[in-house]
């Protein structure tokens, strides 16, 4: 089970509080009903589903019941950051170079 | 290949069973092969089977990242069935069954399919009609499924708990007795020995890192931890590395990678028989030729290349367990683990050409892909044989996600996803 940190609550808690909710970072066309069926599937349905590094949501549904985003590894499923909704992505060199930082110090 | 029969295992009993060699051969790669299918899964082997077999295409080597048999071939809980709901899905899905009923003779190869029925629990009015409207659907397409009353799935099954005043109280339930289970590791060895006397290359060990494409866009070989390898046709049948390698060849795919789980308890005297799924409380449940029960939980909320999964998962669908069939109670549970999906928004899966030309796919089998393994494998070799989808597989395209004409078993399906 994972241990998620709420920057709302600023509280780390179990998952069994919250609610995955997908890809971070994908804004709805403000023309939905003008755009095209291929610009319709690359905003609905294609997603990178990254082996590594994601960002994606998560709902702190039995909690302060708020959206916020994450950086997680997909493949060790650990939390390299959250942040508030509506905060900018954080920088991927900046996450990917403290870790290794975490690395060579142990 | 060395036939195998009764004759053949009188033999060997009398020499010590010095005699058995191996199931395949491990060749080096080629430097060019007709068509090249990535993912030597159960899906994988037997499509590179069905291009030799019916296509007469031998030129062929299945790439494996790890070993036969080690990815989600081998990590299923080993269930068969055809009882969906839509065309699309019946259509693969009974044409996988038929399959799998003559595929130990076909393959000369014992993959102990078992047809001892598949039994899901309705437990409120919602899933009764849901089931009925399966029912209705599958029988006026020719596809064996029927109503049972609690009375007679407690028949059917006698541990379970029918009770008025149980947690999760059974009102009927849906029984395809055509339904059941095989050995999973059986199919890809069996596929595998098949394949490979028909002279397929099996490359295990072999992870493609790169797919090569010339100018044009069509493609033209992989690039391999062993080297590149050239092929004008590339299958790939990957199940949870799917998006990774697409993403090779630049095509995004509406996939999502997630870990499923599943357990099996220590092995006890033959007391369950058959299969039974309850999609309201989230279990599967049967008991191999082994004596374990083998039981399937739910996947997790979030993407993962883990092969592993959270606690509170397998936890929940053993509590469901222990409510529906109380004499289980005190079964000590022995392994757990975990295999990566590939779960489409549609709950449907993808078999059809790319955009990439020459490159095809077989993917989005999600938390079902086990007992489509015939089927699919069948059609993908059509496919890639003759470059178009089998008139099976046509509603399974790519396309359907710009077209949305999906296939909507995520809303119909037998299981809460």
């Amino acid at each position: 089970m994972l241990l998620i940190y709420c920057p709302y609550c600023e509280e780390e808690r179990s998952e069994l509080e919250f609610r995955g909710a997908g890809d971070a970072h994908i804004a709805r066309p403000e023309n939905i009903a003008d755009i095209t069926d291929e610009e319709f599937e690359e905003y609905f349905f294609l997603r990178q589903n990254p082996k590594g590094l994601i960002f994606e949501r998560w709902r702190h549904i039995h909690g302060c019941g708020r959206f916020f985003n994450a950086a997680r590894d997909t493949v060790s499923d650990r939390f390299y950051t959250t942040y508030k909704a509506g905060e900018p992505k954080p920088d991927v060199s900046d996450i990917l170079q403290s870790e290794q930082n975490k690395g060579a110090a142990k | 290949m060395r036939k195998y029969s009764v004759f053949a295992v009188a033999r060997e009993a009398l020499r010590g069973h010095k005699g058995w060699g191996p199931h395949w051969a491990s060749p080096e790669p080629r430097k060019e092969y007709d068509a090249i299918i990535i993912g030597g899964g159960g899906h994988g082997l037997g499509a590179a089977y069905y291009l030799a077999k019916e296509h007469g295409i031998t030129n062929v080597a299945v790439l494996e990242k790890g070993w036969i048999g080690g990815g989600n071939t081998g990590r299923n809980t080993t269930i068969i069935r055809s009882n969906y709901l839509y065309e699309e899905s019946m259509d693969i899905y009974e044409h996988s069954l038929k399959l799998w009923e003559n595929l130990s003779h076909d393959l000369n190869y014992n993959v102990m399919y078992s047809p001892r029925g598949v039994m899901m629990l309705s437990h409120n009015i919602h899933d009764q009609q849901s089931f009925k409207r399966h029912i209705n659907a599958n029988r006026l397409y020719g596809i064996d499924n029927e109503w049972l009353t609690p009375e007679q799935a407690k028949a059917y099954c006698p541990p379970l708990d029918i009770a008025k005043t149980a947690r999760y109280p059974i009102n009927g339930a849906a029984l395809q007795r055509r339904g059941g289970t095989a050995r999973h590791d059986a199919v890809a060895w069996g596929y595998a020995r098949a394949a490979s006397d028909r002279g397929v290359h099996i490359i295990q060990n072999c992870e493609v890192t790169g797919i090569r494409r010339d100018e044009t866009g069509r493609v033209v070989g992989v690039d391999t931890n062993r080297g590149y390898i050239g092929a004008k046709k590339v299958g790939i049948s990957a199940a949870g590395h799917t998006s990774v390698l697409m993403q090779m060849a630049d095509v995004r795919v509406p996939l999502q990678s997630q870990p499923l789980q599943a357990l099996v308890s220590e092995p006890l005297k033959p007391i369950f028989p058959c299969v039974v799924m309850s999609n309201s409380v989230h279990a599967y449940i049967s008991q191999s030729d082994k004596g374990e029960f083998v039981i399937g939980a739910g996947t997790d909320q979030y993407n993962s290349y883990s092969q592993t999964g959270g606690l509170q998962i397998i936890t929940h669908t053993l509590d469901a367990i222990c409510e529906l069939f109380p004499m289980f109670r005190r079964v000590k549970m022995m392994r757990q683990w975990g295999g990566i999906v590939d779960v489409t928004q549609d709950r449907s899966p993808i078999q059809g050409v790319t955009p990439v030309p020459g490159l095809f796919l077989n993917a989005g089998w999600g938390t079902g892909g086990f007992k489509a393994t015939p089927g699919s494998a069948h059609l993908f070799a059509h496919l890639i044989a003759k470059g178009e989808p089998h008139r099976l597989a046509a509603g399974l395209t790519l396309e359907r996600f710009r077209t949305g004409r999906l296939i909507d078993e995520a809303a119909a399906a037998a299981v809460a996803h």
